[in-house]
Protein backbone atom coordinates (compact mmCIF):
# COMPACT_ATOMS: atom_id res chain seq x y z
CA UNK A 1 0.00 0.00 0.00
CA UNK A 2 1.16 3.48 -0.69
CA UNK A 3 1.20 5.97 1.64
CA UNK A 4 0.04 9.48 0.87
CA UNK A 5 1.81 12.14 3.35
CA UNK A 6 -0.94 14.15 4.69
CA UNK A 7 -2.18 17.42 2.62
CA UNK A 8 0.22 19.84 3.89
CA UNK A 9 3.02 17.73 2.90
CA UNK A 10 1.84 17.07 -0.77
CA UNK A 11 4.14 18.88 -3.10
CA UNK A 12 2.12 20.72 -5.52
CA UNK A 13 1.35 19.21 -9.37
CA UNK A 14 -0.80 21.48 -11.10
CA UNK A 15 -2.09 24.95 -10.86
CA UNK A 16 -4.47 27.08 -12.51
CA UNK A 17 -4.22 30.55 -12.07
CA UNK A 18 -6.72 33.21 -13.26
CA UNK A 19 -8.53 30.71 -15.75
CA UNK A 20 -11.34 32.40 -18.31
CA UNK A 21 -12.74 30.96 -21.27
CA UNK A 22 -14.77 33.23 -23.28
CA UNK A 23 -16.96 30.60 -26.20
CA UNK A 24 -17.05 32.52 -29.90
CA UNK A 25 -16.30 35.69 -27.88
CA UNK A 26 -19.85 35.67 -26.35
CA UNK A 27 -20.76 32.25 -24.04
CA UNK A 28 -18.45 33.55 -20.98
CA UNK A 29 -18.14 30.30 -19.47
CA UNK A 30 -14.73 31.02 -16.74
CA UNK A 31 -13.45 33.87 -15.51
CA UNK A 32 -10.60 34.25 -12.84
CA UNK A 33 -10.65 30.49 -11.88
CA UNK A 34 -8.25 29.39 -9.17
CA UNK A 35 -7.32 25.50 -8.00
CA UNK A 36 -4.41 24.07 -6.75
CA UNK A 37 -3.94 20.09 -7.31
CA UNK A 38 -1.31 18.41 -5.02
CA UNK A 39 0.31 15.59 -5.65
CA UNK A 40 -1.98 12.30 -3.84
CA UNK A 41 -4.92 14.64 -3.57
CA UNK A 42 -8.71 14.29 -4.34
CA UNK A 43 -10.17 16.78 -5.49
CA UNK A 44 -13.64 17.66 -6.02
CA UNK A 45 -14.83 20.26 -8.24
CA UNK A 46 -18.58 20.73 -7.33
CA UNK A 47 -21.07 23.04 -8.99
CA UNK A 48 -24.43 23.61 -10.90
CA UNK A 49 -24.79 22.01 -14.28
CA UNK A 50 -23.38 24.97 -16.85
CA UNK A 51 -20.91 26.15 -14.53
CA UNK A 52 -17.86 25.55 -17.02
CA UNK A 53 -16.37 21.95 -14.86
CA UNK A 54 -16.01 20.21 -17.96
CA UNK A 55 -13.86 22.86 -19.14
CA UNK A 56 -12.03 23.46 -16.87
CA UNK A 57 -10.98 19.81 -16.83
CA UNK A 58 -10.94 19.92 -20.75
CA UNK A 59 -8.54 22.67 -20.70
CA UNK A 60 -6.37 21.01 -18.08
CA UNK A 61 -6.17 17.62 -20.60
CA UNK A 62 -4.89 20.07 -23.15
CA UNK A 63 -7.54 19.78 -25.28
CA UNK A 64 -8.81 23.40 -25.02
CA UNK A 65 -6.74 26.49 -24.99
CA UNK A 66 -7.56 29.09 -22.21
CA UNK A 67 -8.93 32.21 -23.72
CA UNK A 68 -6.93 33.59 -20.25
CA UNK A 69 -4.79 32.71 -17.56
CA UNK A 70 -2.85 29.75 -17.68
CA UNK A 71 -2.14 26.28 -16.03
CA UNK A 72 0.99 25.35 -15.28
CA UNK A 73 2.15 22.09 -14.09
CA UNK A 74 5.19 20.21 -11.96
CA UNK A 75 7.80 18.46 -13.63
CA UNK A 76 7.82 16.72 -16.18
CA UNK A 77 4.32 16.19 -18.61
CA UNK A 78 3.70 14.25 -21.30
CA UNK A 79 0.99 12.90 -23.27
CA UNK A 80 1.02 9.42 -20.65
CA UNK A 81 0.70 12.00 -17.92
CA UNK A 82 -3.03 12.01 -17.85
CA UNK A 83 -6.06 9.62 -17.67
CA UNK A 84 -9.40 10.90 -18.14
CA UNK A 85 -12.38 9.01 -17.73
CA UNK A 86 -15.99 10.76 -18.66
CA UNK A 87 -19.37 10.81 -18.19
CA UNK A 88 -20.00 7.50 -20.44
CA UNK A 89 -17.62 4.49 -20.46
CA UNK A 90 -16.33 5.47 -23.54
CA UNK A 91 -15.32 2.24 -24.64
CA UNK A 92 -14.61 0.74 -28.33
CA UNK A 93 -17.31 -1.32 -29.14
CA UNK A 94 -15.74 -3.17 -31.59
CA UNK A 95 -12.77 -4.04 -29.14
CA UNK A 96 -12.58 -6.71 -26.00
CA UNK A 97 -12.18 -5.29 -22.46
CA UNK A 98 -8.13 -6.34 -22.68
CA UNK A 99 -7.80 -4.29 -25.93
CA UNK A 100 -9.59 -1.57 -24.79
CA UNK A 101 -7.39 -0.79 -21.91
CA UNK A 102 -4.76 -1.60 -24.14
CA UNK A 103 -5.63 1.29 -26.26
CA UNK A 104 -3.24 3.90 -24.12
CA UNK A 105 -0.37 1.90 -24.26
CA UNK A 106 -0.95 0.77 -28.15
CA UNK A 107 -1.10 4.39 -28.92
CA UNK A 108 2.08 4.97 -27.64
CA UNK A 109 3.65 2.06 -29.44
CA UNK A 110 3.82 -0.64 -26.85
CA UNK A 111 2.41 -4.08 -28.31
CA UNK A 112 -0.34 -5.97 -26.49
CA UNK A 113 1.93 -8.38 -25.30
CA UNK A 114 4.32 -6.13 -23.60
CA UNK A 115 1.74 -4.01 -22.10
CA UNK A 116 -0.17 -7.15 -20.38
CA UNK A 117 1.33 -6.96 -17.74
CA UNK A 118 -0.04 -3.33 -16.58
CA UNK A 119 -3.22 -4.24 -17.98
CA UNK A 120 -3.49 -7.12 -15.98
CA UNK A 121 -3.27 -5.24 -13.10
CA UNK A 122 -5.14 -2.30 -13.79
CA UNK A 123 -8.00 -4.65 -14.30
CA UNK A 124 -7.64 -6.25 -11.18
CA UNK A 125 -7.89 -3.15 -9.36
CA UNK A 126 -10.80 -2.44 -10.56
CA UNK A 127 -11.97 -6.53 -10.04
CA UNK A 128 -12.40 -7.30 -13.59
CA UNK A 129 -9.79 -9.83 -14.24
CA UNK A 130 -11.80 -12.35 -15.75
CA UNK A 131 -13.31 -10.00 -18.10
CA UNK A 132 -10.14 -9.25 -19.79
CA UNK A 133 -12.11 -11.20 -23.33
CA UNK A 134 -15.88 -9.90 -22.67
CA UNK A 135 -16.75 -7.20 -25.34
CA UNK A 136 -18.51 -4.11 -23.84
CA UNK A 137 -22.06 -4.91 -24.68
CA UNK A 138 -21.44 -8.18 -22.70
CA UNK A 139 -21.31 -6.05 -19.59
CA UNK A 140 -23.41 -4.15 -17.03
CA UNK A 141 -22.65 -0.36 -16.73
CA UNK A 142 -21.01 -0.35 -13.75
CA UNK A 143 -18.44 -2.75 -15.13
CA UNK A 144 -17.71 -0.43 -18.12
CA UNK A 145 -17.62 2.29 -15.88
CA UNK A 146 -15.09 0.35 -14.30
CA UNK A 147 -12.89 -0.68 -17.48
CA UNK A 148 -12.88 2.85 -18.33
CA UNK A 149 -11.24 3.69 -14.76
CA UNK A 150 -8.80 0.84 -15.22
CA UNK A 151 -7.51 2.57 -18.93
CA UNK A 152 -7.40 5.51 -17.01
CA UNK A 153 -5.09 4.34 -14.34
CA UNK A 154 -3.51 1.54 -16.31
CA UNK A 155 -0.67 4.13 -17.83
CA UNK A 156 0.10 5.19 -14.04
CA UNK A 157 -0.79 9.05 -15.00
CA UNK A 158 0.18 11.65 -13.03
CA UNK A 159 -3.73 12.90 -12.19
CA UNK A 160 -6.76 11.26 -13.36
CA UNK A 161 -9.87 13.67 -14.46
CA UNK A 162 -13.04 12.30 -13.81
CA UNK A 163 -16.03 14.42 -15.02
CA UNK A 164 -19.03 13.09 -13.50
CA UNK A 165 -18.10 9.88 -14.31
CA UNK A 166 -20.93 7.99 -12.19
CA UNK A 167 -23.69 10.35 -12.61
CA UNK A 168 -25.39 8.07 -15.28
CA UNK A 169 -25.58 4.70 -12.73
CA UNK A 170 -28.36 3.57 -10.25
CA UNK A 171 -27.47 4.72 -6.76
CA UNK A 172 -26.42 1.29 -5.58
CA UNK A 173 -24.17 1.01 -7.77
CA UNK A 174 -22.79 4.81 -7.93
CA UNK A 175 -22.29 4.03 -3.89
CA UNK A 176 -20.33 0.85 -4.69
CA UNK A 177 -18.13 2.36 -7.19
CA UNK A 178 -17.47 5.69 -5.18
CA UNK A 179 -16.38 2.86 -2.16
CA UNK A 180 -14.28 0.71 -4.56
CA UNK A 181 -12.69 3.97 -6.22
CA UNK A 182 -11.43 5.27 -2.48
CA UNK A 183 -10.05 2.05 -2.02
CA UNK A 184 -8.39 1.56 -5.18
CA UNK A 185 -6.90 5.06 -4.96
CA UNK A 186 -5.20 4.28 -1.03
CA UNK A 187 -4.08 1.24 -2.65
CA UNK A 188 -1.93 2.99 -5.52
CA UNK A 189 -1.92 6.95 -4.11
CA UNK A 190 -2.71 8.31 -7.39
CA UNK A 191 -3.86 12.22 -7.39
CA UNK A 192 -7.90 12.35 -8.24
CA UNK A 193 -9.60 15.77 -9.93
CA UNK A 194 -13.15 14.86 -9.88
CA UNK A 195 -16.25 16.63 -11.67
CA UNK A 196 -19.69 16.09 -9.66
CA UNK A 197 -22.90 18.33 -9.06
CA UNK A 198 -23.76 15.45 -5.44
CA UNK A 199 -23.12 17.49 -3.07
CA UNK A 200 -23.03 13.57 -1.18
CA UNK A 201 -20.57 12.42 -3.32
CA UNK A 202 -18.02 15.00 -3.29
CA UNK A 203 -17.66 14.94 0.41
CA UNK A 204 -17.76 11.15 1.05
CA UNK A 205 -15.02 10.98 -1.81
CA UNK A 206 -12.65 14.29 -1.62
CA UNK A 207 -10.65 15.61 0.87
CA UNK A 208 -11.00 18.93 -0.42
CA UNK A 209 -14.21 20.31 -2.42
CA UNK A 210 -13.50 23.81 -4.50
CA UNK A 211 -16.98 24.82 -4.77
CA UNK A 212 -17.51 26.75 -7.83
CA UNK A 213 -19.87 29.73 -8.71
CA UNK A 214 -22.48 29.35 -11.45
CA UNK A 215 -21.34 30.74 -14.63
CA UNK A 216 -19.06 31.96 -15.19
CA UNK A 217 -17.49 29.87 -12.97
CA UNK A 218 -14.78 30.15 -10.83
CA UNK A 219 -14.22 28.59 -7.24
CA UNK A 220 -15.56 30.47 -4.24
CA UNK A 221 -14.42 28.50 -1.58
CA UNK A 222 -12.55 25.61 -0.95
CA UNK A 223 -14.08 22.59 2.04
CA UNK A 224 -11.68 20.63 3.71
CA UNK A 225 -13.16 16.98 5.01
CA UNK A 226 -10.59 16.19 8.06
CA UNK A 227 -11.85 12.13 7.57
CA UNK A 228 -8.91 10.33 7.71
CA UNK A 229 -9.24 7.54 4.86
CA UNK A 230 -10.30 4.32 4.71
CA UNK A 231 -13.86 5.84 4.59
CA UNK A 232 -16.24 3.21 4.54
CA UNK A 233 -20.15 2.91 4.79
CA UNK A 234 -20.29 3.76 8.29
CA UNK A 235 -19.04 7.52 7.41
CA UNK A 236 -21.81 8.03 5.13
CA UNK A 237 -24.46 7.64 8.33
CA UNK A 238 -22.06 9.38 11.00
CA UNK A 239 -22.96 12.94 12.17
CA UNK A 240 -19.62 14.21 10.74
CA UNK A 241 -20.76 13.05 7.40
CA UNK A 242 -23.75 15.01 7.30
CA UNK A 243 -22.35 18.18 8.81
CA UNK A 244 -19.64 18.15 6.13
CA UNK A 245 -22.34 17.84 3.74
CA UNK A 246 -24.74 20.49 5.62
CA UNK A 247 -21.80 23.04 5.20
CA UNK A 248 -20.77 21.94 1.64
CA UNK A 249 -24.61 22.47 1.03
CA UNK A 250 -25.04 25.76 2.25
CA UNK A 251 -21.31 26.80 0.33
CA UNK A 252 -22.95 25.57 -2.84
CA UNK A 253 -26.43 27.65 -2.17
CA UNK A 254 -23.76 30.92 -1.72
CA UNK A 255 -22.32 30.39 -4.46
CA UNK A 256 -25.00 30.71 -6.48
CA UNK A 257 -25.82 33.69 -4.72
CA UNK A 258 -22.37 34.85 -5.81
CA UNK A 259 -22.95 34.88 -9.58
CA UNK A 260 -26.51 36.02 -9.59
CA UNK B 1 -32.71 -5.58 11.65
CA UNK B 2 -34.51 -1.73 11.01
CA UNK B 3 -38.04 -3.02 12.72
CA UNK B 4 -37.64 -0.93 15.22
CA UNK B 5 -36.77 1.98 12.58
CA UNK B 6 -39.72 4.15 12.26
CA UNK B 7 -41.25 4.34 8.47
CA UNK B 8 -39.96 0.15 7.78
CA UNK B 9 -41.88 -2.22 7.10
CA UNK B 10 -41.75 -5.68 5.56
CA UNK B 11 -45.03 -6.30 3.05
CA UNK B 12 -45.10 -10.54 2.88
CA UNK B 13 -44.86 -11.38 -0.89
CA UNK B 14 -47.70 -12.55 -2.40
CA UNK B 15 -45.55 -15.24 -4.63
CA UNK B 16 -47.74 -17.57 -6.44
CA UNK B 17 -50.31 -15.57 -7.97
CA UNK B 18 -47.72 -13.52 -9.73
CA UNK B 19 -45.58 -16.55 -10.59
CA UNK B 20 -49.10 -18.33 -12.76
CA UNK B 21 -49.31 -14.97 -14.42
CA UNK B 22 -46.12 -14.98 -15.58
CA UNK B 23 -45.88 -18.60 -16.61
CA UNK B 24 -49.25 -17.75 -18.67
CA UNK B 25 -47.17 -14.46 -20.54
CA UNK B 26 -44.35 -16.85 -20.70
CA UNK B 27 -45.94 -19.24 -22.75
CA UNK B 28 -47.80 -16.87 -24.61
CA UNK B 29 -44.75 -14.99 -25.75
CA UNK B 30 -43.01 -18.79 -26.55
CA UNK B 31 -45.40 -19.61 -28.67
CA UNK B 32 -45.67 -16.04 -30.67
CA UNK B 33 -42.23 -16.29 -31.36
CA UNK B 34 -42.47 -19.54 -32.37
CA UNK B 35 -45.21 -19.02 -35.21
CA UNK B 36 -43.34 -16.27 -36.14
CA UNK B 37 -39.94 -18.69 -36.73
CA UNK B 38 -42.35 -20.99 -38.31
CA UNK B 39 -44.17 -18.15 -40.59
CA UNK B 40 -40.80 -16.60 -41.43
CA UNK B 41 -39.62 -19.31 -43.65
CA UNK B 42 -43.30 -21.10 -44.91
CA UNK B 43 -45.55 -18.29 -45.81
CA UNK B 44 -43.30 -16.99 -48.16
CA UNK B 45 -42.81 -20.58 -49.43
CA UNK B 46 -46.36 -21.06 -49.76
CA UNK B 47 -46.64 -17.41 -51.60
CA UNK B 48 -43.66 -19.30 -54.05
CA UNK B 49 -46.23 -22.22 -54.90
CA UNK B 50 -49.21 -20.38 -55.37
CA UNK B 51 -47.86 -18.31 -57.85
CA UNK B 52 -46.29 -21.38 -59.73
CA UNK B 53 -49.49 -23.28 -59.47
CA UNK B 54 -51.59 -20.09 -60.76
CA UNK B 55 -48.94 -19.14 -63.51
CA UNK B 56 -49.39 -23.04 -64.46
CA UNK B 57 -52.94 -22.73 -64.43
CA UNK B 58 -53.41 -20.07 -66.45
CA UNK B 59 -51.26 -20.94 -69.48
CA UNK B 60 -52.87 -24.54 -69.31
CA UNK B 61 -56.62 -23.33 -69.14
CA UNK B 62 -56.10 -20.54 -71.17
CA UNK B 63 -53.80 -22.50 -74.14
CA UNK B 64 -51.32 -19.59 -74.01
CA UNK B 65 -49.10 -19.96 -76.78
CA UNK B 66 -45.41 -20.99 -75.29
CA UNK B 67 -43.93 -18.23 -77.68
CA UNK B 68 -45.56 -15.32 -75.29
CA UNK B 69 -46.33 -16.95 -72.14
CA UNK B 70 -44.58 -20.28 -71.18
CA UNK B 71 -45.62 -22.20 -68.63
CA UNK B 72 -43.30 -23.07 -65.53
CA UNK B 73 -42.44 -26.38 -66.54
CA UNK B 74 -41.22 -25.50 -70.23
CA UNK B 75 -38.88 -23.05 -68.45
CA UNK B 76 -37.63 -25.16 -66.48
CA UNK B 77 -36.91 -27.30 -68.93
CA UNK B 78 -35.17 -24.60 -70.89
CA UNK B 79 -33.04 -23.56 -68.32
CA UNK B 80 -32.13 -27.64 -67.79
CA UNK B 81 -31.52 -27.45 -71.52
CA UNK B 82 -29.46 -24.59 -72.63
CA UNK B 83 -27.81 -25.36 -68.93
CA UNK B 84 -24.34 -24.77 -70.55
CA UNK B 85 -25.11 -22.06 -72.42
CA UNK B 86 -26.62 -20.01 -70.35
CA UNK B 87 -23.72 -20.99 -67.20
CA UNK B 88 -21.46 -19.39 -69.47
CA UNK B 89 -23.55 -16.37 -69.78
CA UNK B 90 -23.95 -16.25 -65.98
CA UNK B 91 -19.96 -16.45 -65.69
CA UNK B 92 -19.80 -13.45 -67.70
CA UNK B 93 -22.41 -10.90 -66.03
CA UNK B 94 -21.01 -12.18 -62.46
CA UNK B 95 -17.65 -11.30 -63.68
CA UNK B 96 -18.32 -8.32 -64.46
CA UNK B 97 -20.00 -8.08 -61.65
CA UNK B 98 -17.45 -8.70 -59.29
CA UNK B 99 -14.77 -7.14 -60.91
CA UNK B 100 -16.80 -3.79 -60.70
CA UNK B 101 -18.23 -4.65 -56.52
CA UNK B 102 -14.16 -5.21 -56.45
CA UNK B 103 -12.98 -1.66 -57.64
CA UNK B 104 -15.94 0.16 -56.46
CA UNK B 105 -14.62 -1.13 -52.85
CA UNK B 106 -10.92 0.07 -53.58
CA UNK B 107 -12.54 3.45 -55.27
CA UNK B 108 -15.08 3.88 -53.01
CA UNK B 109 -13.30 3.64 -49.88
CA UNK B 110 -9.84 4.97 -51.16
CA UNK B 111 -11.79 8.41 -51.73
CA UNK B 112 -13.53 7.93 -48.79
CA UNK B 113 -10.65 7.97 -46.56
CA UNK B 114 -9.33 10.98 -48.51
CA UNK B 115 -12.38 12.55 -48.15
CA UNK B 116 -11.86 12.74 -44.20
CA UNK B 117 -8.17 13.28 -44.22
CA UNK B 118 -8.67 16.65 -46.18
CA UNK B 119 -11.29 18.82 -46.52
CA UNK B 120 -10.47 20.61 -49.40
CA UNK B 121 -9.84 17.25 -51.92
CA UNK B 122 -13.98 16.47 -50.29
CA UNK B 123 -15.11 20.10 -50.95
CA UNK B 124 -13.76 19.50 -54.87
CA UNK B 125 -14.31 16.23 -55.89
CA UNK B 126 -18.17 15.48 -53.67
CA UNK B 127 -20.18 17.10 -56.37
CA UNK B 128 -18.91 15.30 -58.86
CA UNK B 129 -20.04 11.99 -57.33
CA UNK B 130 -22.98 13.04 -56.50
CA UNK B 131 -23.45 14.31 -60.32
CA UNK B 132 -21.95 10.76 -61.65
CA UNK B 133 -24.87 8.64 -59.02
CA UNK B 134 -27.99 11.24 -59.94
CA UNK B 135 -27.37 10.57 -63.96
CA UNK B 136 -28.79 7.15 -65.30
CA UNK B 137 -26.36 5.16 -66.15
CA UNK B 138 -28.91 4.06 -69.22
CA UNK B 139 -27.63 7.75 -70.72
CA UNK B 140 -24.12 7.78 -69.87
CA UNK B 141 -23.64 3.98 -71.15
CA UNK B 142 -23.72 5.04 -74.74
CA UNK B 143 -21.36 7.00 -74.32
CA UNK B 144 -19.01 5.01 -73.28
CA UNK B 145 -19.28 2.50 -75.57
CA UNK B 146 -17.93 5.04 -77.74
CA UNK B 147 -14.56 6.17 -76.18
CA UNK B 148 -14.02 2.70 -74.81
CA UNK B 149 -13.17 0.11 -77.26
CA UNK B 150 -12.69 -3.11 -74.69
CA UNK B 151 -16.53 -4.27 -74.33
CA UNK B 152 -15.52 -5.78 -71.32
CA UNK B 153 -13.78 -2.76 -69.63
CA UNK B 154 -16.84 -0.68 -70.83
CA UNK B 155 -18.92 -2.95 -69.26
CA UNK B 156 -16.99 -2.90 -65.99
CA UNK B 157 -17.14 0.92 -65.76
CA UNK B 158 -20.56 1.02 -66.10
CA UNK B 159 -21.18 -1.19 -63.37
CA UNK B 160 -18.49 0.96 -61.26
CA UNK B 161 -20.05 4.17 -61.98
CA UNK B 162 -23.55 2.36 -60.43
CA UNK B 163 -21.95 0.47 -57.66
CA UNK B 164 -19.13 2.75 -55.95
CA UNK B 165 -21.52 5.88 -54.92
CA UNK B 166 -23.30 4.08 -51.85
CA UNK B 167 -19.57 2.73 -50.83
CA UNK B 168 -18.41 6.19 -51.15
CA UNK B 169 -21.39 7.76 -49.18
CA UNK B 170 -21.56 5.65 -46.20
CA UNK B 171 -17.76 4.55 -45.53
CA UNK B 172 -17.35 8.62 -45.62
CA UNK B 173 -20.41 8.98 -42.62
CA UNK B 174 -18.93 5.59 -40.88
CA UNK B 175 -15.05 7.79 -40.88
CA UNK B 176 -16.71 11.07 -39.88
CA UNK B 177 -19.15 9.34 -37.07
CA UNK B 178 -16.68 8.98 -34.48
CA UNK B 179 -17.40 9.35 -30.87
CA UNK B 180 -16.24 12.57 -29.48
CA UNK B 181 -15.35 11.73 -26.37
CA UNK B 182 -12.74 8.78 -28.09
CA UNK B 183 -12.07 11.19 -30.38
CA UNK B 184 -10.99 13.29 -27.03
CA UNK B 185 -9.31 10.71 -25.75
CA UNK B 186 -7.25 9.76 -28.89
CA UNK B 187 -5.77 13.38 -28.75
CA UNK B 188 -5.11 12.85 -24.62
CA UNK B 189 -2.64 10.44 -25.87
CA UNK B 190 -0.78 12.00 -28.30
CA UNK B 191 -2.61 9.50 -31.32
CA UNK B 192 -0.94 10.55 -34.76
CA UNK B 193 -3.19 11.22 -37.53
CA UNK B 194 -2.47 7.52 -39.07
CA UNK B 195 -3.58 5.95 -35.43
CA UNK B 196 -6.66 7.66 -35.33
CA UNK B 197 -7.65 6.56 -38.48
CA UNK B 198 -6.87 2.77 -37.99
CA UNK B 199 -7.76 2.65 -34.72
CA UNK B 200 -10.81 4.36 -34.48
CA UNK B 201 -12.51 5.78 -37.89
CA UNK B 202 -12.07 2.94 -39.65
CA UNK B 203 -13.74 0.29 -36.94
CA UNK B 204 -15.98 3.15 -36.50
CA UNK B 205 -16.95 3.06 -40.51
CA UNK B 206 -16.80 -0.85 -40.77
CA UNK B 207 -20.67 -1.26 -40.27
CA UNK B 208 -21.37 1.53 -42.47
CA UNK B 209 -19.33 0.48 -45.20
CA UNK B 210 -20.89 -3.12 -44.92
CA UNK B 211 -23.75 -1.22 -45.37
CA UNK B 212 -22.89 0.00 -48.39
CA UNK B 213 -21.75 -3.02 -50.16
CA UNK B 214 -24.65 -4.69 -49.76
CA UNK B 215 -26.59 -1.80 -51.52
CA UNK B 216 -23.57 -1.87 -53.84
CA UNK B 217 -23.68 -5.79 -54.61
CA UNK B 218 -27.23 -5.34 -56.26
CA UNK B 219 -26.47 -2.29 -57.95
CA UNK B 220 -23.24 -3.93 -59.45
CA UNK B 221 -25.49 -6.47 -60.95
CA UNK B 222 -27.84 -4.17 -62.38
CA UNK B 223 -25.24 -1.97 -63.73
CA UNK B 224 -23.50 -4.59 -65.89
CA UNK B 225 -27.09 -5.78 -66.68
CA UNK B 226 -28.32 -2.73 -68.03
CA UNK B 227 -24.93 -1.89 -69.28
CA UNK B 228 -25.00 -4.53 -71.76
CA UNK B 229 -28.48 -4.27 -73.19
CA UNK B 230 -26.92 -0.69 -74.24
CA UNK B 231 -23.58 -2.73 -75.59
CA UNK B 232 -25.67 -4.97 -77.72
CA UNK B 233 -22.98 -6.72 -79.08
CA UNK B 234 -23.23 -10.35 -79.08
CA UNK B 235 -19.94 -12.77 -79.67
CA UNK B 236 -18.03 -14.71 -77.84
CA UNK B 237 -17.95 -13.38 -73.92
CA UNK B 238 -22.09 -12.14 -73.89
CA UNK B 239 -23.66 -12.04 -70.61
CA UNK B 240 -27.11 -12.94 -69.38
CA UNK B 241 -28.64 -9.29 -70.63
CA UNK B 242 -27.31 -10.46 -74.27
CA UNK B 243 -28.59 -14.09 -74.09
CA UNK B 244 -32.41 -12.06 -73.09
CA UNK B 245 -31.97 -9.99 -75.73
CA UNK B 246 -31.04 -12.52 -78.40
CA UNK B 247 -33.84 -14.87 -77.57
CA UNK B 248 -35.96 -12.02 -77.79
CA UNK B 249 -35.15 -11.58 -81.71
CA UNK B 250 -35.82 -14.81 -82.13
CA UNK B 251 -38.70 -15.14 -79.79
CA UNK B 252 -37.33 -18.47 -78.09
CA UNK B 253 -39.40 -16.97 -74.82
CA UNK B 254 -38.78 -19.65 -72.41
CA UNK B 255 -35.24 -18.81 -72.80
CA UNK B 256 -35.93 -15.69 -71.79
CA UNK B 257 -37.56 -16.28 -68.61
CA UNK B 258 -34.89 -18.89 -67.84
CA UNK B 259 -32.15 -15.99 -68.14
CA UNK B 260 -34.24 -14.03 -66.24
CA UNK B 261 -34.79 -16.64 -63.56
CA UNK B 262 -30.72 -16.82 -63.59
CA UNK B 263 -30.39 -13.29 -62.90
CA UNK B 264 -32.81 -12.84 -60.23
CA UNK B 265 -31.15 -15.99 -58.35
CA UNK B 266 -27.55 -14.23 -58.99
CA UNK B 267 -28.94 -10.66 -57.50
CA UNK B 268 -30.12 -12.89 -53.75
CA UNK B 269 -26.98 -14.70 -54.28
CA UNK B 270 -24.76 -12.06 -53.82
CA UNK B 271 -27.34 -9.89 -51.24
CA UNK B 272 -27.65 -13.53 -49.41
CA UNK B 273 -23.51 -13.89 -49.40
CA UNK B 274 -22.94 -9.97 -48.58
CA UNK B 275 -25.45 -10.27 -45.88
CA UNK B 276 -23.65 -13.21 -44.28
CA UNK B 277 -20.36 -11.77 -44.60
CA UNK B 278 -21.10 -9.05 -42.76
CA UNK B 279 -22.89 -10.40 -39.97
CA UNK B 280 -19.64 -12.96 -39.46
CA UNK B 281 -17.36 -9.41 -39.45
CA UNK B 282 -19.55 -7.65 -36.68
CA UNK B 283 -21.57 -10.50 -35.14
CA UNK B 284 -19.47 -10.03 -32.06
CA UNK B 285 -19.99 -6.47 -31.08
CA UNK B 286 -22.31 -4.35 -33.59
CA UNK B 287 -25.87 -4.15 -32.11
CA UNK B 288 -27.36 -4.91 -35.91
CA UNK B 289 -25.63 -8.44 -35.85
CA UNK B 290 -26.76 -9.86 -32.49
CA UNK B 291 -29.22 -12.44 -31.55
CA UNK B 292 -32.62 -10.46 -30.19
CA UNK B 293 -33.19 -12.35 -26.33
N1 LIG C 1 -17.70 24.10 -27.26
C1 LIG C 1 -18.52 25.02 -26.70
N2 LIG C 1 -19.00 26.04 -27.43
C2 LIG C 1 -19.82 26.96 -26.88
N3 LIG C 1 -20.23 26.94 -25.61
C3 LIG C 1 -19.79 25.96 -24.82
C4 LIG C 1 -18.91 24.92 -25.33
N4 LIG C 1 -18.64 24.06 -24.32
C5 LIG C 1 -19.31 24.53 -23.25
N5 LIG C 1 -19.99 25.64 -23.54
C6 LIG C 1 -20.80 26.44 -22.60
O1 LIG C 1 -20.00 26.74 -21.48
C7 LIG C 1 -20.73 26.58 -20.28
C8 LIG C 1 -20.05 25.61 -19.36
O2 LIG C 1 -20.12 24.33 -19.90
P1 LIG C 1 -19.56 23.03 -19.18
O3 LIG C 1 -18.14 23.23 -18.87
O4 LIG C 1 -19.88 21.85 -20.02
O5 LIG C 1 -20.43 23.00 -17.84
P2 LIG C 1 -20.54 21.86 -16.74
O6 LIG C 1 -19.62 20.76 -17.10
O7 LIG C 1 -20.20 22.53 -15.45
O8 LIG C 1 -21.97 21.43 -16.73
C9 LIG C 1 -22.13 26.15 -20.67
O9 LIG C 1 -22.98 27.27 -20.64
C10 LIG C 1 -21.97 25.65 -22.08
O10 LIG C 1 -23.13 25.90 -22.81
MG1 LIG D 1 -20.08 18.75 -17.66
Amino acid sequence: MSVVPPMDKRPELLSVKQLGKTFNGEVEALRGMNLTVNSGDFVSLLGPSGCGKSTVLRMIAGLMEPTTGRIGWQGEHGSGSIGVVFQEPTLMPWASVEKNVWLPFRLAGQSLKSARPRIREALGLVGLEEFSDSYPRELSGGMKMRVSIARALATNPRVILMDEPFAALDEITRFKLNHDLLELKSKIGCTILFVTHSVFESVFLSDRIAVMTARPGRVLTEITVGEPYPRDDDFRTSSSYAAYCRVTSESLQQSMLEAA
Amino acid sequence: MHSESPGIRNPAPDASSTAQAMDAEEHRRFMRRRLERIGKWCLPLAVLVFTVWFWDRLVVVNEIPHYILPGPSLVWETLAADFWLLLEALKVTLQITLLALAVAVIGGVGLAVLFTQSRLFEMSLFPYAVVLQVTPIISIAPLIFIYVDNKIVGLLICAWIVAFFPILSNTTLGLNSTDHNLRDLFRIYGASRWQRLKHLQIPTALPYFLGGLRIAGGLALIGAVVAEYVAGTGGIGSGLAFTILEAGYRLQIPRMFAALLLIAATGVLIFVSLSLFSHLLLRKWHESALKKE
